[in-house]
């Protein structure tokens, strides 16, 4: 096997251009903590800001794991577990999930896969980023103040939220608001940057699965998180003024609360999960040799999700006196989800069958992505059926599932990203080692942690409380376990990431012989992410071809590499 | 060169893929310097997630009218004419301003911020009349649940107007002789127009559901 070094392949004799702050950006690592226009800059804030929060969020699931190993509550008082409860929830979906496999990931990859520079607006992506980390520590510092932080839940329901003391729950609404607000940002120009600045000549169908993974929840984003945003402002007003708008004694009504906040929370859910399906389908085929199966039926199914994703809210609420036409329509709708999620899942399947797979780091947590999600998903079929829904309705159940669908889906794809994109952003190689014995922790502990959740709450055991019945005690104990196996895990990772970007193997340009374009540039890539001009890659995806030969340059006939092995 | 979807499953036809070629390609576009301005588009998408922030508030308002009876002695009736008369002025105002961006782009820039001017007065005399209307009507925000819903959508949309009167102003200084707004250089412009009719536009679902429903 040859492979060239891209950079030969720029045209000779072109100045790099200038950076496009004029130089007032500082250098170095001091430009991560900087209001850095790069969008590769940004990216990286975005991450390891994410991941600060999740291993936050990881220290508060060590204490909800904690306080449920023995029936009685004795690790922390009961409202302190209530504000755990509520701050894992809106740290590792505000915080973690969504600002890092949507602002993360797709702040480094989109503009390299649509072949430009940066994003459509840098100075809107830059506020967008800070906004998190105010938002961020306005939601843990209310913590210490009086009456200590939100206890309603990541779901923050009336009249609950109403009751529980209220300064918590109004920075907590605040911290929301502020990160509502970035991801319409991040929204706003995802989409701009996908439809109006691909590079000339790429067409929409030629684009990396990526891009219509993040142009899809991009919609969902601008479409239904302003309707949280004004649906917390009127929960404030309640709170604040005394207002009755979802306090029934007021003669408000808290089922509107219901329907407006799963209204985005629901496609929330494909906020999450829709990126990491994108990213996932860049991971397979580049570790298996194969190009991906079925591109168009891929595209279809991200919006088939989109669509469909808007008007399936209602089944979070069969318990909350829906009526029956309503119970079926959205009984229905949420089915018909499955679908095209199966599409996607069969086209995975379809892309690893004889390919040449490298079961490497990245590989085994897109793998095991597959193995958890099809679970998730099932469940999710389950759940959709009224008469069960009403059995385990806020039951462990519905937990196990939910961190079946994030957890095993979405982080495990996170890890895998990590793993694939960080000879990108490092120029080095991560330990694979390490990475194997971190993959083993994860999913072991994971299934140890999440599977036993399900039996649980088939028998009753109700989520968010403390307490528990003694009977519960043994399969809580091998819960508990599996989230301590989960903790530890964290350590191969954290040691790996900080070392090897030290003391990792060089990884040149393209460890991987991938086509997508980030990859046919330097590693890490210059500031503008090409020295010259950005390659036109319309076959993203053309591995395995009979030839196996990639010309890069038409115009001079060089070719990128050659030879089908690896 | 191919025009498949990547990926495509038919392996005859990727025998002779090619993937790429240099920017300078065979439409001669060259890939430094500006890209086109997508400022509008993106004003424009923000516009639909701020439209659906008003569509939520009119999907609980609806919600609450057709499911929560109000107390005794409580009803929906509101004074028309007031509401009517401020409505005329909205729409005026997105003529006025409509006036103005066709004077921009004649390169009469005193009639552009005539127009300006006369739009910004129009936006603040519909604010006046809202002020007014909230002094006079027989009902405060916690009064009833009717009350606060009518607050919450006239209060938010009076925001929009407020922030709506303020960027004109700025545009009309902006496009003085000289300033950064001109016929070549509309985009300030264009943006304070599109949104303008954007808070006009909801205005008249507002009045239709709030005021004659």
């Amino acid at each position: 096997m040859t492979l060239a070094n891209p950079s030969d392949f720029q045209p000779q004799g072109q100045p790099a251009p200038p950076a496009p702050s004029g130089g007032l950006q500082p250098e170095g690592w001091l430009r991560y903590l900087s209001f850095s226009l790069d969008h590769k800059v940004i990216g990286l804030q975005y991450l390891v800001c994410g991941f600060l929060f999740y291993f936050l969020g990881g220290a508060l699931a060590g204490v909800i794991r904690t306080e449920l190993a023995s029936p009685i509550s004795d690790f922390v008082a009961r409202d302190t577990y209530n504000q755990v409860l509520t701050l894992h929830g809106t740290v590792m979906i505000f915080l973690w999930i969504v600002p890092v496999v949507n602002g993360g990931f797709g702040n480094y990859l989109i503009p390299f896969y649509v072949g430009a520079r940066d994003m459509a607006f840098p100075r809107l992506n830059a506020v967008a980023f800070w906004l998190i980390p105010p938002a961020g520590l306005l939601l843990i510092s209310s913590y210490f103040l009086q009456g200590g932080a939100a206890q309603s839940g990541w779901t923050a329901y009336p009249p609950l939220s109403i009751t529980t003391p209220a300064l918590g729950q109004v920075l907590w609404i605040l911290s929301v608001l502020l990160l509502g607000g970035s991801s319409i940002f991040g929204g706003i120009n995802f989409i701009a940057t996908i439809l109006k600045l691909r590079r000339p000549g790429l067409k929409l169908m030629q684009l990396p699965m990526y891009c219509w993974a993040m142009l899809g929840t991009s919609l969902l984003v601008v479409l239904s998180t302003p309707v949280l945003a004004g649906t917390l402002i009127l929960l404030s007003f309640d709170i604040i003024a005394h207002t009755g708008f979802f306090n029934p004694a007021l003669g408000g009504n808290v089922v509107v609360y219901q329907h407006l906040f799963w209204f985005y929370s629901h496609p929330a859910v494909y906020i999450m999960v829709l990126p990491a399906f994108g990213l996932v389908s860049e991971i397979l085929p580049i570790h298996a040799r194969k190009p991906l199966f079925g591109y168009a039926t891929m595209v279809y199914s991200i919006m088939g999700i989109v669509l469909l994703g808007l008007v399936v809210w209602a089944h979070h609420m069969f318990t909350s006196g829906t009526p029956p036409w309503m119970r079926l329509f959205f009984t229905i709708a949420t089915a018909f989800i499955a679908v095209p999620t199966g599409i996607k899942f069969f086209n995975w399947l379809a892309t690893l069958w004889g390919g040449k797979i490298a079961l490497n780091s990245a590989m085994l947590f897109a793998c095991a992505f597959i193995v958890n999600f099809v679970f998730g998903g099932i469940t999710g079929v389950a759940l959709a059926q009224v008469p069960f829904d009403i059995h385990v309705h806020d039951t462990y159940f519905v937990v196990g599932h939910f961190h079946y669908i994030v957890y095993g889906g979405t982080v495990f794809v996170i890890f895998s990203a990590v793993y694939h994109w960080y000879p990108k952003f490092t120029g080095r190689m991560l330990n694979e080692d390490l990475g194997r014995l971190h993959f083993l922790l994860t999913f072991v502990g994971f299934n140890l942690c999440f599977a036993p959740q399900h039996w649980l709450g088939l028998n009753g055991m109700p989520r968010r409380v403390a307490e528990y019945d003694p009977s519960f005690t043994t399969w809580n104990q091998v819960s508990s376990v599996g989230a301590l196996l989960m903790g530890l895990s964290t350590l191969p990772f954290l040691i790996n990431v900080v070392v090897s970007a030290y003391r990792g193997d060089r990884a040149g340009d393209n460890p991987w012989n991938a086509l997508t374009p980030e990859w046919l540039t330097s590693s890490p890539p210059p500031v503008e992410n090409w020295i010259g001009d950005a390659p036109l890659v319309t076959h993203p995806y053309g591995y395995g071809t009979p030839t196996d030969r990639i010309d890069l340059n038409v115009a001079t006939g060089r070719e990128l590499w050659v030879g089908p092995d690896r | 060169m191919t025009s498949l979807a990547p990926g495509s499953s038919d392996s005859t036809s990727l025998a002779g893929l090619a993937v790429a070629e240099t920017a300078a390609d065979s439409h001669g576009h060259e890939q430094h310097g500006e890209h086109a301005d997508v400022r509008l588009f993106g004003l424009a998408t923000f516009l639909v997630a701020d439209g659906m922030t008003f569509a939520g508030f009119f999907a609980a308002y609806l919600t609450f009218r057709a499911v929560n009876p109000l107390p005794e002695g409580s009803s929906y009736e509101l004074e028309l004419v007031l509401p009517a008369i401020n409505t005329l002025l909205l729409l005026v105002s997105s003529y006025t301003f409509h006036r103005a961006g066709r004077g921009l782009l004649r390169g009469d820039h005193p009639s552009c911020r005539l127009w300006l001017l006369v739009s910004a007065a129009l936006g603040a005399a519909f604010l006046g009349g809202q002020m007014v209307e909230y002094f006079n009507l027989p009902f405060g925000l916690t009064d009833n649940l009717f009350a606060s819903t009518f607050y919450a959508l006239t209060g938010f949309h009076g925001l929009h107007v407020t922030l709506g009167v303020i960027c004109i102003l700025i545009v009309w200084w902006q496009a003085r002789a000289g300033g950064r707004i001109t016929s070549a250089t509309p985009f300030g412009l264009e943006a304070a127009e599109l949104y303008w009719h954007f808070v006009d536009g909801i205005w008249v679902i507002l009045f239709g559901i709030l005021y004659l429903l």
